[in-house]
């Protein structure tokens, strides 16, 4: 294993010798940091350029220089309704949905997501037995891929799983929950913390546990109660780690996509159709391949995450002024 | 009453709280929600394709036993027939030679040539529990499914080792060198934490098709083999690093590359294996790029079989079931043995 690995890294040898002569030391640097630059210039810069021009060009033609220049026609497309306030009239009334939905979806996941694993940290973090068995227990589905997640959850769910079993022997009637578009949004939400609370629980816990233990042995002294401790130490010195995860997971939940893919579709009709699903479909699932309304909507999608970063470095630099002041 | 003492006892404190009660229930309750879908996935996955369909499903897999009468070709089913007259008495095994309606024709096993008339309300099927490994051994002998098992294997594994490669040359380059144009790449490379693929989903799609990796594993593997993730992480850890032992080697005439891969690799080897355990979870669990990339059938890699099976209109869910868990296997694996690892480096670096 050895032998074969410094064979490897030998095979090196003479290109980066050649280079370290040609060049010198210092500017070797730039060798070494080449291939990384070279892939992400291909795969990364070099889509973020072509991506803005594929949002002014129609056309179902991949290479860029075959596409048509129609200016803001995409955007018109996906934006313009004749009436704003009713979203049946929308040219692409999906993409609007797919905003709304997304919307929905951003506020209640996070809110939720940011509650219960505050609840689940603190929990963690009190003088329990077997600390990190309760920790793994929470951080297990974290490392589930999204397919098998959300399949774990459709076998639960599907007309004669196992929740209609235990509601059929409770005296209920059956539910398709799957099939329902309120019980749809809501098993989406639900799946998608109980996939990744523990990564936040994760944070947060950190968080509690830099805190210094003599803070709370001085207001135990006090007599503070327990609620007191909480809103007066606690919370304001987790203050980082809670913006940290909002941010986090508003980013994320933004961009909900493969877990919802599979457990719904995007269905019932558009029901779970999120903004990621909605690129994806336009481009790629549908028989016509419209790239350039894909990328439209990408950008719109980026727009969204571009004002979600600004938001966390405001918030992050307004709770370090604040600390300083208190 | 021992056992009950270790349970509840508390660290320092002598008595339990009603807090404590509290925790410990929240926490039972979080064992059962996180742990209970999963164990029923495993469970439901060694069913029969008869068990699986049946409703109410039961939590372990049990099959109906059968019996092999003298006078018949197949096996036939048993079930306990209870005596509709003497409540009282206990009710007799029987197996089923055919059914008509409401009414059944059961024989004594022991007597086969004495058939009973029953109503099929009498009687209770008699089960036993059976796992059907055939599921898993099926997946390998009708399907493509060691396809499936070989590609994202082979995807997860050489990608695996080229960002190790890259990541790490780059954040030596980083953290160890002076040179012109230095702050603005690495700039460059942590602005490109903030480009989620989601966003460039098209024209990455039009630079692998340019480069002709369409539907070949290299499409997956090559786009996302720079992670800004694992530079970031690297450099950090190899900022730690002093530069007098680069300084030593030097004077020994080492090579860069030479001082690269015989002094800081093996120093930053705890920094490689969080970026390892990182990135063999993201390109196992990897969904979007492959779906866009992958479409035929042999290039398929688990994920995507995974969703090509349970979008197909009879959905084969003992097979379906079975290969999810397949697919669970590694990640467990990963979490039983390396959980600290991850938790240190999502604690340290806020990643995932």
């Amino acid at each position: 294993m050895l032998r074969l690995l410094s064979f490897f890294f030998n095979l090196f040898e003479p290109i980066f010798k050649l280079a370290q002569r040609w060049l010198g030391v210092s500017r070797l640097g730039w060798v070494f940091v080449g291939p990384n630059l070279l892939v992400f210039g291909l795969f990364t810069f070099l889509p973020i350029i072509i991506n803005v021009f594929y949002a002014f060009t129609g056309g179902v033609e991949l290479m860029p220089l075959k596409r048509p220049y129609t200016g803001g026609e995409n955007f018109e497309i996906l934006l313009y309704c004749s009436n704003y306030l009713d979203v049946t009239t929308c040219n692409k009334d999906v993409f609007w949905r797919a905003i709304f939905n997304t919307g929905k979806f951003a506020l209640l996941q996070v809110g939720l997501m940011v509650v219960l694993s505050l609840m689940t940290a603190l929990v963690l973090n009190r003088n329990i037995i077997g600390r990190g068995f309760w920790r793994g227990v929470f951080f297990y589905p974290v490392l589930l891929s999204p397919v098998v997640v959300a399949l774990i959850w459709k076998w639960l769910l599907q007309s004669n799983g196992a929740f209609n079993a235990g509601l059929i022997s409770l005296g209920y009637n059956p539910v398709e929950w799957l099939t329902t578009s309120d019980w749809s949004f809501f098993w989406v939400v639900f799946v998608s913390i109980w996939a990744h609370m523990g990564f936040y629980t994760l944070i947060l816990l950190a968080g509690l546990q830099a805190i210094p233990k003599d803070l709370y042995e001085a207001a135990n002294m006090d007599r503070a109660s327990a609620f007191t401790t909480l809103r007066r130490i606690t919370l304001p010195l987790l203050m980082p780690n809670l913006i940290v995860v909002l941010v986090l997971a508003a980013i994320r939940a933004v961009q909900v996509f493969d877990e919802v893919f599979v457990l719904t579709g995007g269905g019932p009709g558009s029901a779970t159709t999120f903004i990621v699903q909605f690129i994806y479909q336009t481009g790629f699932a549908e028989q016509i391949h419209l790239y350039g309304l894909a990328a439209a909507a990408s950008l719109a999608l980026a727009t969204f995450l571009v004002i979600l970063t600004l938001a966390q470095l405001r918030l992050s630099r307004a709770n370090e002024l604040g600390s300083k002041k208190a | 009453m021992s056992v009950a003492n270790f349970l509840l006892r508390t660290r320092g404190r002598h008595r339990l709280h009603w807090t404590d009660v509290v925790t410990y229930v929240y926490l039972v309750l979080g064992l059962v929600v996180m742990f209970a879908p999963v164990s029923w996935l495993v469970m439901s996955s060694f069913k029969s394709e008869s068990a699986i369909s049946q409703f109410p499903p039961t939590f372990l897999p049990y099959s109906q036993q059968t019996v092999t009468v003298p006078g018949f070709d197949k096996p036939l089913p048993l079930f306990e027939v209870l005596n509709t007259e003497d409540q009282s008495a206990p009710p007799v095994v029987m197996a089923q030679a055919r059914r008509i309606g409401i009414m059944a024709a059961m024989v004594d096993p022991k007597q086969p040539e004495v058939q009973v008339k029953v109503n099929v309300d009498d009687r209770v099927p008699v089960n036993e529990l059976d796992f059907a490994w055939s599921n898993y051994i099926d997946l390998f002998d009708k399907f493509t499914f060691s396809t499936y098992l070989f590609n994202s294997v082979f995807i997860t594994v050489v990608a695996t080792l080229i960002t190790l490669l890259l990541n790490s040359m780059a954040a030596f380059a980083l953290s160890k060198y002076r040179f012109k144009g230095q702050r603005a790449v690495f700039l460059l490379i942590i602005a490109t934490l903030m480009v989620p693929p989601t966003i460039i989903l098209v024209p990455v799609f039009l630079v692998i098709n340019e480069v002709g990796l369409l539907n070949n594993l290299w499409g997956v593997i090559l786009p996302a083999v720079a992670t800004p993730t694992g530079v970031f992480l690297l450099r950090q850890y190899m900022l730690t690093i002093p530069d007098e032992l680069i300084e030593a080697a030097r004077m020994d005439h080492a090579s860069e590359w030479r001082i690269y891969w015989r002094v800081v690799l093996p120093l930053s080897a705890p920094a490689l294996a969080v970026l390892a355990i990182f990135s063999v979870m993201w390109r196992w669990n990897d969904f979007l790029l492959p779906l866009i990339v992958l479409s035929t059938n042999d290039v398929f890699t688990l994920q995507l079989a995974l969703n090509s099976f349970q979008g197909e209109l009879n959905t084969q869910w003992h097979y379906l079931l079975a290969m999810t868990v397949i697919t669970l296997i590694p990640v467990t694996f990963v979490f039983a043995f390396l959980q600290r690892y991850i938790t240190t480096g999502i604690a340290s670096a806020g990643v995932k």
